[in-house]
């Protein structure tokens, strides 16, 4: 291809440049490795609340930012799932390969849960929510993390339909964003979305507005 | 963003834009109130950080660090992009980047036909390149997705800050817009209300069509990740996701300043990012994806291509003093604090960077042919280095392109036709010696007398000035010098003490 060729002679030529700009050109990795590992952290890299502090924060932030939040023990989450679900006139929705598993729960009777086998868009359109797990949770911050793994699936099915419901175990509730991403380092190359509150915009006269493209409803279950 | 652009190469200079826009007193308003709102938010979340400083410096460690090594790690993220199966391109400048999105996305067509729309994300990247026009020119319609974008956009208007593009507008103006130029079969907006959750509900259906339809999408990105290959894309509306997650390609430009080292240097950009850009604690969504997944269901575009510019940031990599400039996460918050944007909006900066940060950007992508008015855009308070979340050192990099740019224009032949050049070489000449010095106060009482008039007071001063002089007088009163200068009076006072020293002794 054409654009190749000109491609080639333009990658040459801006890493001569950087370096003619550094004075060095950089090629010992070692050398790299030192100093990124010198670089100053002295921000907080730990949380120091209790567990019952750091899931009351999460709640806060989380409904700080629009969610819903309600806590459920193992066991009973599928019956809070049938209860929200209920409370909310969501009937059938599409749900990630894996769920189950992952709740380490049946889902509940009486609704349509619809497994995501790569459905398209239109598909996906057609549904009144979507239903997964998740990786990790940031109290601070109010944010949960998805990645594409059995029970949360592709990114696609938590983001066309208008409604979501996530289930965040107790267990993978973090303090700080630190923690958080080095509980996500080891699948960092998974397709990751962080999801805090509901999809908004401010732009208009800087009023926050819940719901733009994303989905509009984010409700939350706490398992513990 | 769409129409002409805001071009740095035929922009009027900063103080004469500026003067035309603080008339606007709607404009004015709006961009008040915007930056009131955002100042405010973020001053609350950033309270909440006791390790904020902390946070600030690591971030300013971690750009620097990366520009030292700026060649290994982008060499180390294209090999594990490509490795992921995304494809990397490279572009010297803004004609080259141009060309290299518009081949992709006219290959980017089903059966070899080029498509005739995309939808994008908010870029400040591809607006630098003023992408939108190149695609036009080649008969693709760039469908903005981000909502202040697309009231910019359906408004025929230029985006006038970084994050919040469109704050100069308020409800009922973008209404109006809405209601003159947005078509849809099968749907009517011209009954459209005027709250913002109207508004943001009719640009939900207008875009939807179009996030279900286009299957070619443009974007910049947040950050590169050097480690994994992997690109990161803060938002908040979910027109990002959209634009990420549904098309079958997606074509990312971005500035090679946009690379960190490691996904671990994430957590501090995504703490200090949404903070200062939007004042909340996270925005909505960040998308962080690697490469393309090819597995048989598959998440996400089947085709990525990542297009790494350089257009003059190499250039600004070779100036000592001014490279800082390129550590900047383009979080806005130097435009919120900064005074001068406060009452002139972001236009009267005659570029897509507009505030204290675009002052300084802009001449230096312009490689100091252009927009040499911008580093005087500034009262140099040092608002926006305080706000700034990687200690970028604003006025000082204000002051070394002053100089830069007094430097460009007394050069060779210059020197003889700048009043200004000339007036500051006398003065140079004046400060050098005692007895010139001297004279030139004497010579100075004598010239006002003309120009002086005594108040009720009897104090003189000075309401007129000629030439040159006038911009000083045009705006506020010069008093007269004083019949005194503080060496005559001191030398005064000596001289009489050693007389009264002298007949004390006798």
């Amino acid at each position: 291809m054409g654009t190749e060729v000109v491609a080639g002679g333009a990658r040459e030529e801006m890493l001569r440049r950087i370096r003619a700009a550094n004075g060095h050109a950089t090629d010992d990795a070692a050398v790299v490795e030192t100093q990124w590992n010198a670089l100053p952290r002295g921000y907080k890299r730990a949380g120091t609340l209790g567990r019952e502090a750091k899931l009351e924060l999460l709640e806060e932030r989380l409904r700080d930012y629009d969610a819903s939040v309600t806590r459920a023990r193992t066991g009973a989450v599928a019956a809070e799932i049938a209860r929200i679900l209920k409370e909310r006139g969501k009937r059938r929705t599409v749900v990630p390969q894996g769920l189950a598993e992952a709740l380490g729960e049946a889902l509940p009777e009486g609704f349509e849960f619809v497994a995501d086998e790569g459905m398209t868009t239109a598909e996906l359109d057609g549904f009144e929510g979507v239903v997964t797990a998740s990786t990790v949770a940031i109290a601070e911050t109010g944010t949960i993390v998805l990645q594409n793994v059995p029970g949360q699936g592709r990114r696609a099915p938590t983001l066309v339909p208008d409604y979501h419901l996530c289930v965040v175990r107790a267990g993978d509730v973090v303090e700080t964003v630190p923690e958080a991403m080095a509980r996500l380092e080891a699948t960092a190359k998974l397709a990751t979305t962080f999801i805090s509150g509901p999809s908004a915009t401010a732009d208009i006269e800087m009023t926050r507005i819940k719901g733009v493209h994303g989905p509009r409803f984010l409700d939350v279950i706490l398992a513990e | 963003m769409s129409g002409a652009g805001l071009d740095p190469r035929t922009a009027p200079k900063f103080q004469v834009a500026a003067r035309a826009l603080v008339g606007d007193s709607q404009m004015r308003k709006n961009v008040r109130h915007a930056t009131k709102v955002i100042q405010t938010k973020r001053a609350r979340v950033v309270a909440e950080m006791p390790d904020w400083e902390e946070l600030r410096e690591a971030g300013k460690e971690i750009r620097q660090h990366t520009m030292r090594h700026l060649d290994f790690y982008l060499e180390q993220f294209e090999r594990n992009c490509t490795a992921a199966g995304g494809h990397v391109h490279w572009a010297r400048n803004a004609e080259e980047a141009r060309q290299i999105v518009v081949g992709l996305v006219k290959a980017s067509g089903a059966d070899g036909k080029s498509p005739s729309e995309v939808i994008k994300i908010k870029s400040m990247t591809t607006e630098e390149i003023q992408l939108n026009k190149a695609l036009e020119a080649a008969g693709i319609h760039a469908h903005e997705t981000d909502l202040a974008e697309l009231i910019i956009q359906l408004g025929h208007d230029q985006p006038s800050h970084i994050v919040v593009p469109a704050l100069h507008k308020n409800r009922a103006q973008i209404r109006e817009i809405f209601q003159r130029e947005m078509h849809l079969p099968g749907s009517d907006f011209s009954n459209l209300g005027g709250t913002p959750q109207d508004l943001a509900d009719a640009a939900r259906r207008f875009l939807r069509e179009k996030f279900l339809r286009v299957k070619t999408a443009v974007s910049g990105a947040n950050f590169l990740v050097a480690e994994t290959g992997g690109v990161c894309i803060v938002e908040s509306e979910g027109n990002g996701r959209m634009c990420l997650t549904l098309p079958e390609t997606l074509i990312s430009v971005a500035g090679i300043d946009k690379v960190v080292p490691r996904f671990q240097d994430l957590e501090v950009m995504l703490q200090l990012l949404p903070r200062s850009a939007t004042g909340e604690r996270m925005n909505p969504y960040n998308s962080i994806w690697t490469g393309v997944d090819k597995t048989a269901a598959g998440d996400g575009p089947r085709t990525f291509h990542v297009v790494l510019m350089d257009n003059a940031r190499t250039e600004i990599l070779a100036d000592k003093e001014a490279r800082q400039t390129l550590h900047c996460i383009r979080c806005g918050a130097c435009l919120n604090s900064c005074p001068v944007y406060q009452q002139t909006g972001g236009h009267a900066y005659g570029s897509v960077y507009a505030g204290p940060i675009g002052a300084i950007l802009t001449p230096q992508l312009m490689e100091m042919h252009h927009a040499q008015s911008l580093p005087y855009a500034s009262s140099l308070c040092g608002a926006c280095y305080e706000v700034c979340p990687v200690k970028i050192n604003i006025p000082e990099v204000l002051i070394h392109l002053r100089n830069r740019v007094v430097k460009q224009q007394s050069a060779g032949l210059n020197l003889l036709v700048n009043p200004e050049v000339m007036a500051l070489k006398a003065v140079a000449m004046v400060f050098r010696s005692e007895g010139v010095f001297r004279a030139s106060q004497k010579l100075g009482r004598l010239a006002e007398l003309p120009l002086s008039r005594k108040d009720g007071q009897g104090v003189g001063w000075i309401e007129w000035m000629p030439g040159m002089l006038g911009g000083w007088s045009q705006v506020r009163d010069l008093r007269v010098m004083p019949k005194q200068t503080f060496r005559q009076w001191f030398e005064q006072r000596e001289k009489a003490r050693a007389k009264k020293a002298a007949s004390d002794g006798n």
